[in-house]
């Protein structure tokens, strides 16, 4: 319980803390001080949850399926948060951002984190939507960072279309709970999932229908499904790359687990009825529209922020797909891929980062010869972006495999779907990249300095994912999918 | 079951729930301003007033809070920063015509019936009065999001968001006797905060196309003319 407040209570603080003070090199320091302690105490909660089993108090809860997102969440909070220091401090110096708006930076990133791992750690479902509603009033004006009207135009539209999207989420909480009071007794147990989950079967099954189709469509917003994605790539292009590698590589996520929680409630509840798999086949609909979608686009881009924000929503269609497949292997390879996607999205984030200053330009048309420039940049960006469109020996690879296997298990006719797809998205990552990592760099380019830690860090891990899954993580995701589907894949 | 043999209180309340829909149309129609500023405050009154009922009725103290948070916060507050903002931003005379004032009524009235058709299956049992009230309340929703889809003055959009806020607390009062309150005051919260950030933005948008007609936030589309790329730097420093 204690690893679980100090996990909480670690980003409200520093928040406070960052807000006031005035110290711009010492506030990016603490911004990696405060990520660091709450990524450690993430893993004493891991570990403990390991050893004795779900925590539950004071209304939050962790259990194998949280936890596992809440190590994900710090670590990359954590490894960002090393990146966007030296990375601010430039922007900073450059003129295009003031130090109040430094401060304001530090300060929401805080905010972020605060509310992602409260929504992951909470076990009541408005709490969830106050949280997730809470991280994008903290992202809105991070996006809107600089000031340039693309970048206003990015967070109104940001605003908006999440605005409007979680705001039908909160109908969808608000039916739940009417259907609870027919149940539970206590009023306040009618949004604690737990509570809910143990009598999910008696839960009137025509308003959960009804509640999940709204919960789908606002979560699912901010998941970036199709058609709701529209405001996916315009933040991720137009705000500060830090904040791009974390909503990629942590809201995305976030949200998507908060669907998968909510599908695990309308099951029970459907379980009885002449559509038991109506959430399951809703989210595999969903999720493959913006998987094809999203690879289709990804040839027509012409920013290069807005071509990985694309490959978010293609990735994070192809889990929800997998979610949609449900069994323990898709949701096995679905938990796998997720833990992939954000380590080598955030990482390709970051080189991105350092490419975009070492062209002076977001436009690929623009961006040449990153090996002859800065061969470390370069080699990360090709070994980043063949690790996310799937090649073998990275951990995307593994995932993808076996999420193509339980598809032939259940549903063979989308598995070709499902292969055609990963072709188009692949062919649209390597005719966009090839170019820009190779060939002659325009006469003037120079190395500009790096901090590729973090991307060394990722892509290491993934590969080691792809090579040989550490029997303790196995075991973990075995866990978690075992709360999910009710059975083991090991 | 016809309504006429509801509980007098169950009637009382689809009668203010019928003025608060009355309201939706009223905010989607009304091109100045100011006047749709004041029929918005005039929903968070009604809303208020319902909340009051329901807390009479039942005699719990939550609702009684949660009554009187309505009416400062949705009645009073908001609409008085939203008056704020209108002055000083001077737009406070201006009028937006709809393109198509009969077609987006009509496009209401629609969304009514689906609303209706939509809560169909829930008839179950004594189910009359929470169908009915379930059904404005994802109509009030709905009208929301058309006026966010019709309107394009930013003033004019936040109008609906805010509505459509309305539209869940309808919900959400009406037919499970409000939700635990915690949770109530997060959702006020975060409301409150997103009306002080619209409010930003209001002047980040002015400042960066000079109107606030966000119909001219036209500049991130998937492919950019050739002479826009050269331009555009990004975030670059």
């Amino acid at each position: 319980m204690t690893a679980l407040l100090v996990v909480l209570a670690t980003p409200l603080i520093a928040a406070l803390v960052l807000a006031l003070l005035r110290h711009a090199g010492l506030a990016g320091w603490l911004n990696v001080a405060a990520d660091a302690v709450s990524f450690a105490a993430a893993v004493a909660l891991a570990w403990q949850v390991g050893q004795h089993g779900d925590i539950a108090g004071l209304g939050l809860r962790v259990d194998a399926f949280n936890v596992y997102l809440v190590v994900l969440t710090t670590f990359v909070g954590l490894t960002t948060a090393i990146f966007s220091r030296p990375y601010m401090r430039h922007v900073c110096a450059s003129g295009r951002i003031q130090p109040w708006q430094l401060r304001l930076y530090h300060g929401m990133y805080q905010v972020f984190m605060f509310t992602m791992l409260l929504a992951l750690t909470t076990d009541n479902l408005g709490v969830l939507w106050i949280a997730v509603e809470g991280a994008t009033l903290a992202t809105v004006l991070l996006v809107s960072l600089y000031r340039t009207p693309e970048a206003v135009e990015a967070a109104w539209k940001y605003f908006i279309l999440c605005g409007v999207g979680i705001a039908l989420a909160l109908f969808g909480t608000v039916l739940t709970y009417f259907a609870a009071q027919h149940v539970l007794a206590d009023p306040v147990a009618g949004l604690t999932w737990s509570a809910l989950f143990e009598v999910a079967d008696r839960l009137q099954p025509e308003v959960m229908a009804l509640a999940f189709v709204f919960l789908l469509v606002g979560y699912g917003t901010k998941v970036g499904l199709v058609p709701m994605h529209q405001w996916l790539p315009d933040a991720h292009s137009e705000g500060p790359t830090p904040v791009s590698a974390v909503l990629s590589g942590l809201l995305l996520n976030v949200a998507l687990y908060a669907v998968v929680r909510l599908k695990m409630l309308v099951d029970g509840s459907l379980a009885g009825t002449a559509t038991p798999h109506l959430a399951g086949v809703l989210l595999m609909g969903f999720g493959l529209v913006s998987f094809l979608v999203a690879g289709l686009f990804l040839h027509r881009q012409r920013d290069i922020k807005r071509l990985f924000s694309y490959s978010s929503i293609e990735h994070m269609g192809l889990m929800t797909f997998a979610f949609g497949l449900g069994g323990p292997l898709a949701t096995f390879g679905a938990l796998l891929h997720m833990l992939v996607h954000s380590l080598t999205k955030s990482a390709i984030f970051v080189t991105v980062g350092h490419a975009t200053h070492i062209a002076g330009t977001q436009s690929i048309d623009h961006i040449r010869g990153l090996i002859r420039t800065q061969p470390a940049v370069g080699w990360s960006l090709l070994i980043g972006v063949a690790a996310i469109a799937g090649f073998p020996p990275f951990g995307v690879f593994t995932s993808e495999f076996l999420l193509l296997t339980a598809t032939i298990q259940s549903q063979p006719w989308l598995a070709l779907t499902l292969l055609s797809g990963l072709a188009i998205a692949f062919a649209g990552l390597f005719r966009h990249l090839h170019p820009m990592v190779y060939g002659a760099a325009p006469a003037g380019q120079r190395p500009v300095p790096a901090n590729l830690v973090p991307v060394y860090i990722h892509l290491g891990l993934v590969l080691w994912l792809g090579l040989a899954i550490p029997g303790p993580l196995a075991r973990w995701l075995d866990e978690a999918t075992h709360l999910i589907t009710g059975s083991r894949l090991l | 079951m016809t309504l006429a043999e509801l509980p007098p209180l169950e009637q009382w309340m689809l009668l203010v729930a019928a003025f608060v829909l009355f309201t939706s149309f009223v905010l989607l129609a009304q091109a100045r301003l100011v006047s749709a500023i004041h029929a918005f405050a005039w929903q968070g009154a009604l809303i208020a007033t319902l909340t009051l009922i329901v807390a009479q009725a039942e005699q719990s103290s939550h609702l009684w809070f949660s009554a009187l948070l309505t009416l400062a916060l949705k009645a009073l507050l908001i609409p008085w920063m939203l008056h704020r903002l209108v002055r000083r931003l001077q737009i406070a005379r201006d009028s937006e015509a709809l393109r198509w004032p009969t077609l987006a009524i009509m496009a209401a009235v629609a969304l009514v019936i689906f609303s209706y058709w939509l809560v169909l299956p829930m008839v179950a049992q004594e189910l009359t009065f929470t169908r009915n009230i379930v059904a404005i309340s994802l109509a009030v929703v709905l009208i929301g999001l058309l006026m966010m889809v019709v309107r394009q003055q930013a003033v004019a959009q936040v109008l609906g968001f805010m509505s459509i806020e309305n539209g869940l607390f309808l919900a959400a009062v009406s037919t499970t006797g409000g939700m635990p309150l915690f949770v109530e005051l997060g959702v006020a919260f975060d409301v409150l905060v997103a009306m002080v950030l619209f409010g930003v933005f209001f002047f980040q948008i002015r400042e960066s196309i000079d109107s606030l007609d966000v119909d001219r936030l036209n500049r991130l589309t998937e492919t950019q003319p050739e002479g826009q790329t050269e331009t555009r730097t990004g975030e670059t420093p």
